[in-house]
This record gives C-alpha cells, sequence and structure tokens, in this order.
C-alpha cells in the first residue's frame, strides 16, 4: 500500500514543477491565444541569469530570485512590447514561428556565452533533505517547496485575474480584444503585462529548475511539452485547472513508472490523447 | 566474333600499357627512394604539395563538452606541423580543416562531405560520439578517402553503420574501446569492495541505454556470470523528472551498488532524489553522465566518490609520439593555456593527430588514397592514450586502447579529481587509490 501512496505522492510534487512551467504558459494562452515555442528556452535562461546571480552576488537561490524575478518581468515586458504584439493576429501561425525562432535564437546565445557545458544552482545542500512522513515514506524538501510556491503562485494568479483591474483588463481582452479596446484598454499594454508576468514566474521556476538538476542551453524544449500538457488538460483560463492538470500528469507518469519506467511518460501522454478526446475543453475551463 | 576479337587487342594493349606503368612506377620509386638516401644528408628536402587533413567535432550543441579541448589541441597541432611533414623524402606543408559538426547528424554528413569533395582532403580525422563519427565516416567509405575515427565505443560504429565483425570496411578506421571494456571495468571497480552484491540498473531509453541493459549483449549476461543479482526495472525516457519508480525498486532489492548510462541532468535528478529518499548505496557507477568535471561540477557537494569509466588521464603512463611530451605534462599546459580542469577528449584528440601524422610520413604514395589507406593498416604507434595499431582487434578496421576505472574525490586546484581506483584490465596504468565506498 505504501507503494503506491509513495507513486501518488511523488507524482503529486513532480506535478508541481509541471505546474509551475505551466502557469505562465496557461496566462498567455488564456489572454491572447498566443503558444509560446519558447517557453521552455526562458526556463532555461532564466536558470542562467539566477546561475549568474548566485555566483557573481554571492546571494543564495531564494535570495537571488528578488533580483531574478524583475529581469525576468523586464525581459517579458519587452519582448511582448517589441516582438509578440506583432504576431497577433487571427492566424496563430505566426506567433508560433516567431516564438520558434525565439527559441532557437535563446539556445544559441546561452550556447555562445556558457558553452555547452552541464552547469547548477547551489543550493547548499537544500537538494538532498526530506521530510519523513512515516516509515518508508518521505517528500523531499525541494520538491514540497517548488509545489508550496506553484499553490500559492495559483493563488495569487487567480486572484490578481478575478479581483484586480488589471485582472478585469486581461478578462475583457481575452474575450473580445475590439471591444475592449473600444472601452479604452490599451490592449498592447495589456499583452505585455500577462507575458511580463508569464516570464516572471518562470524566474522562479528557472531558479528550482536550476537547483533540482543539471541544465545546459538545448535543455529547453523539453520542459516545454509537460507543461503544455498541464495546461490542456487542466482547461484553458483557469489556473487551479493548471495546477490540477499538472498533478494529474505527474500522479499518471508516476503511477506508470511503478509498471515499468518506460510507460511513466506513455502512460502520461495517453491521458492527455483521453483528455483530448472525451474532454476537448480540459477539466475546469473558464474559457470557452 | 570481330567484337571479342577487338576485345583481345584492347585487353592486350591494356596489359602491356600495365606493364609499362609498372616499371616506370618501380623506376620511380627506386629514384624516389635514391632520392630519400641521398636527402637525408641534407637539411632541407624537396617540397612537396599541401597536404589537407579534415577534422569534423562538435564544438557546439549538446556534444559540444566532447570538443571543448580541440580548439586548444588543434592550435598545438598547427604550431606543430608548421614546418611541414616528410613524406618519402619529400617536405610537405600541412593545412588542417576544421568543421563542426553542431551535434548533428545530418550536418557532420553535410561537412564531411565538403571536405571531401570541395576541400579535396588526403585524410579524414573525425572525433566524439556516434552521432559525429558515423555520418562522417560513411561518407569516407562512399567516397573512398582514408578516415580516422575516435572517442566512440566501437560497437555503435561497426554495427550503427552495417559494419560486422567479420567484414569491415575498406576505408574507415577507428580507435577507441568497447561496451565489453567498459563492462569488465564496473565489474572490476565492484568486486574491489566488499558489497552485497545487488546491483540496480538504470538505463535510458536511447542507443546507449538500451545497448547496456541488454539482455544477450549488455551488462545483464555479464553481471550473472560474476555473481551479481541485477534489478533493472525498465527504460527511462530520457531528461526524467522522477525517479521514484526506481528507487523503490532498488530500495527494495537492497541494492548497495547502482550502475547505468545517464546523461548529467539524469544523474543529478537520480542521485538528490535518491538522498532525499533516503537512498544511498555505497558504490555508484555511472557511464557517459560523469567523464567531464564541469558536469561533476554542477552535482555541487553530491558528486563525493562517484564512479565512472577513465580513457584518458594525466597519470596514464604514456607520452606523445609527436612532441615527447607526457600525458601530465599535455594535460598541465592545457590548464594553465585555458584556465579549465583537463578533460578525457584532450588525450584522444591529440592522439588522432599522432595517428595521423604517423600514417602519412609511413605513405608511400601520397598521391594514391590507396596508399594513405594502406599506410593505416599497418600502423603501430605509441600515443599519448597508449599503443594504438589495427590487425588485433574484434574487427579489421578496430583498434583498441585501454581502458581503467575511477572515481571523483575532492580535489585541490579545482573542486573534484578524477583518481584512478581499478586498473585490473591495464595493470600498466598506474592506480591512484582504492576504490572508497560512498558514505
Amino acid at each position: 500500500m505504501t507503494y503506491w501512496i509513495d507513486a501518488v505522492l511523488q507524482g503529486v510534487l513532480v506535478g508541481g514543477l509541471y505546474a509551475l512551467f505551466a502557469l505562465g504558459l496557461s496566462l498567455m494562452f488564456g489572454v491572447m491565444r498566443l503558444v509560446n515555442v519558447a517557453h521552455g528556452d526562458m526556463v532555461i535562461l532564466m536558470a542562467f541569469i539566477g546561475y549568474i546571480t548566485t555566483q557573481t552576488l554571492g546571494l543564495d537561490p531564494f535570495s537571488a530570485m528578488v533580483v531574478v524575478v524583475p529581469i525576468a518581468f523586464v525581459i517579458g515586458y519587452a519582448l511582448q512590447r517589441g516582438v509578440l504584439n506583432k504576431t497577433i493576429s487571427k492566424d496563430p501561425l505566426r506567433s508560433l514561428v516567431v516564438t520558434f525562432g525565439i527559441s532557437i535564437f535563446i539556445q544559441n546565445l546561452l550556447l555562445e556565452y556558457f558553452s555547452a557545458d552541464s552547469r547548477a544552482i547551489y543550493s547548499g545542500g537544500i537538494e538532498a533533505q526530506s521530510i519523513q512522513l512515516t516509515d518508508g515514506l518521505a517528500a523531499g524538501l525541494l520538491p514540497v517547496i517548488i509545489l508550496a510556491t506553484a499553490v500559492i503562485l495559483t493563488f495569487l494568479l487567480q486572484w490578481l485575474f478575478g479581483a484586480t483591474r488589471i485582472g478585469r483588463a486581461f478578462r475583457a481582452t481575452s474575450d473580445d480584444h475590439d471591444a475592449a479596446a473600444l472601452m479604452g484598454v490599451n490592449n498592447a499594454h495589456v499583452y505585455a503585462i500577462a507575458t511580463a508576468i508569464a516570464i516572471g514566474i518562470l524566474g522562479v521556476a528557472g531558479i528550482y529548475h536550476g537547483m533540482r538538476t543539471t541544465f545546459t542551453p538545448t535543455d529547453g524544449p523539453v520542459q516545454l511539452i509537460y507543461a503544455f500538457e498541464a495546461v490542456i488538460i487542466g482547461g484553458m483560463g483557469s489556473f487551479w485547472g493548471t495546477l490540477a492538470g499538472g498533478m494529474l500528469l505527474g500522479i499518471a507518469q508516476s503511477i506508470g513508472a511503478r509498471w515499468d519506467p518506460g510507460w511513466g511518460v506513455l502512460v502520461g501522454h495517453v491521458m492527455f490523447v483521453a483528455v483530448l478526446m472525451f474532454k476537448p475543453n480540459g477539466f475546469f475551463p473558464k474559457t470557452r | 566474333m570481330k567484337n571479342r576479337n577487338k576485345i583481345d587487342k584492347q585487353s592486350c594493349a591494356d596489359m602491356s600499357r600495365r606493364n609499362a606503368i609498372k616499371t616506370i612506377a618501380g623506376f620511380g620509386l627506386t629514384a624516389g627512394l635514391a632520392g630519400v638516401s641521398a636527402m637525408s644528408n641534407v637539411a632541407v628536402a624537396d617540397t612537396g604539395r599541401t597536404i589537407k587533413i579534415g577534422y569534423v567535432t562538435p564544438l557546439t550543441g549538446p556534444l559540444a563538452p566532447f570538443g571543448e579541448a580541440d580548439s586548444y589541441v588543434i592550435e598545438q597541432m598547427r604550431e606543430h606541423f608548421k614546418t611541414g611533414i616528410e613524406i618519402a623524402g619529400k617536405l610537405h606543408p600541412v593545412e588542417i580543416i576544421v568543421k563542426n559538426s553542431e551535434s548533428n547528424i545530418t550536418k557532420a554528413g553535410a561537412v564531411a562531405a565538403d571536405l571531401i569533395l570541395r576541400d579535396e582532403i588526403d585524410l579524414m580525422l573525425v572525433a566524439a560520439a556516434p552521432e559525429t563519427i558515423n555520418p562522417v565516416a560513411d561518407q569516407c567509405e562512399f567516397n573512398e578517402i582514408p578516415c580516422i575515427s575516435t572517442v566512440s565505443p566501437w560497437q555503435p560504429w561497426l554495427f550503427g553503420r552495417g559494419g560486422s565483425t567479420e567484414k569491415g570496411f575498406d576505408w574507415t578506421y577507428h580507435f577507441f574501446w568497447g561496451l565489453e571494456d567498459v563492462i569488465g571495468v564496473f565489474l572490476d571497480m565492484w568486486q574491489s569492495v566488499d558489497t552485497n552484491m545487488s546491483v540496480g540498473g538504470l538505463f535510458a531509453n536511447d542507443t546507449d541505454g538500451n545497448a547496456w541493459g541488454d539482455r544477450e549483449f549488455g551488462l545483464p549476461p555479464a553481471l550473472a556470470i560474476d555473481g551479481f543479482n541485477l534489478t533493472d526495472p525498465g527504460r527511462y525516457q530520457v531528461m526524467n523528472s522522477d525517479f521514484s519508480a526506481y528507487i523503490s525498486a532498488f530500495k527494495e532489492a537492497n541494492c548497495q551498488i547502482v550502475t547505468g548510462n545517464m546523461i548529467p541532468p539524469d544523474v543529478k535528478t537520480f542521485w538528490t532524489q535518491a538522498k532525499q529518499q533516503g537512498f544511498t548505496p555505497k558504490v555508484m557507477s555511472i557511464g557517459k553522465g560523469l567523464l567531464f568535471p564541469t558536469a561533476v561540477e554542477a552535482m555541487g557537494d553530491l558528486a563525493e566518490g562517484l564512479s565512472c569509466e577513465v580513457w584518458w588521464s594525466p597519470n596514464h603512463p604514456f607520452n606523445s609520439s609527436l612532441t615527447g611530451k607526457s600525458a601530465s605534462e599535455i594535460a598541465m599546459a592545457y590548464e594553465s593555456a585555458t584556465g579549465r580542469q583537463w578533460t578525457q577528449p584532450l588525450g584522444y584528440s591529440h592522439a588522432l593527430f599522432e595517428v595521423a601524422a604517423d600514417v602519412l610520413k609511413r605513405t608511400a604514395n601520397i598521391d594514391k588514397r590507396a596508399s594513405i589507406r594502406d599506410a593505416i593498416t599497418t600502423t603501430s604507434v605509441q600515443t599519448v592514450v597508449g599503443p594504438v595499431s589495427w590487425g588485433n582487434g574484434p574487427a579489421k578496421n578496430i583498434a583498441k586502447t585501454p581502458l581503467v576505472g575511477g572515481q571523483w574525490v575532492k580535489g585541490d586546484k579545482f573542486k573534484y579529481d578524477l583518481v584512478i581506483v581499478n586498473n585490473k584490465a591495464a595493470p600498466h596504468i598506474p592506480r591512484g587509490s582504492e576504490l572508497k565506498l560512498i558514505s
């Protein structure tokens, strides 16, 4: 029994990581129907910025977030204002192609400056610590922190969307951007704020990623697929849905892996396809 | 009838022409030899045409750590060959043309074709992983250009290109060790310490992982012979974020040894999750992922005591046949020139040019590709990675070099040092210490 409880527990913890990667993707897609193919590369870019910050300023990874998140926010705003706003149209292909190009650009930029060496953000041993729940059941401290961060960020995003002025603007542009513009909403600015928040979250996610494993400039695309699946499973426009989607994916993979490690990823993908077939809007859709 | 007569006549003419060529060639050769003996007394030999050596290596992309030392080695070699190379009595200038494979199979093949067809190189050198050497070797085989490759176990190079041990290749030659050597070295390491002989296997669902975990040719049969029990839960997807299924299976089987063939991020993810779950094996020997000091350093404080295969180190008791420098002198020169820790491909990149120089010096007729190829087959040279000679390997195109086992320990100059802890398979390579158990 402990064996399967452990499988679910580890699945939930991994799901927290997927959700953290997915929140920004969900936000960008929810507000402007933009699929950011470079999202995974952004995670790696932030991991590298986090790496420099910890190395040069001598900060611990958590303090480094105070520096990295504002940088990520500015990068996100500038990226949307300078590049992505020009690609937003009825045709989703344009933004897909452009973000694909950005993905290649980021990878090669990082290769140029950092070479292909594996790196990690030094976290002073926290990655090896764990919380012993019962005999034979332990939750890693870092995965628990990552999951808690994902929950807090989900809560904040949902609050931002539901209870603030900018959140109302997000919802308005998401529903009908022409009508929102007529009501005096500056769509270009609203979009840029959405992307800034999305990339800002990656400032946190990138540092966690750098703490839990090693990273190289070309590791980004692998991070994208699970985040994308988490968004679809959870349903568009709902951040709690994205969090739940990430966890469902994590649990499915973890249980599959207990049968055979080769099946873990497959079971996750099969669940994703099943959701697409039987619940194409995901489990908790807010916008249609 | 008429036709046949014609053919006969033609072949007759052909015969006599061939004879004539042979005679001339023979005369030329004698004259050449006379020239050599005459010239050897004089300081400067005749100057011949420029010899072009093509070199394909991954300078960027995921395989770049393999090519990291290459820019340095090539600079050294250009300096060394500045005066040219003496082939059959003539001093030939040498040009080394370097192409980046960008860690991409298609690109590697394309730049190889460029080197052969546009640059018209005389000899191809290529290093680092099947993704680089296989497409390049295939191009060379197809275009009949002699090619020497290294830094990949010989199995993917031979079988991956559709070769067999009986029937090798005509133009492409490889020197390195094989899967059987790394399995042997790992077993030697584990037998040198006291464990319960229960081994956990972490094999990725990629070419290397499937080869290692293969029930017929991989680790499982070799382990069974020596009395080890293997727990192999299955193949995981590369860049896995959750190893809990493995960890609970290994705990269940009380594995005191963990092994596998993994890339650096998977090693770190597994190892941190194992620590979180309170699973600490006595020995962890991982192929591929622990080769490079930068990757080991990225593991933080957790890398202490991890073990891996060692193909080359500054402690290898070999000298360069080109510069006469020892392995340790070459590593130190690299560290002081680049400020980076020595890395295993450094020795092999150097050795590749040693073999190339040796082959070219022994080539009878530099303008005949087949002559260069024949010189490769009769190679017997003492390089900085050990002796290299073709003819007694598993196939006629494969020369084997020695392999030992190493362990990462806390270092002085750099964060971790790789110390040789097992040399049972190659006793002439000195051991730095015993394999220590992970605490």
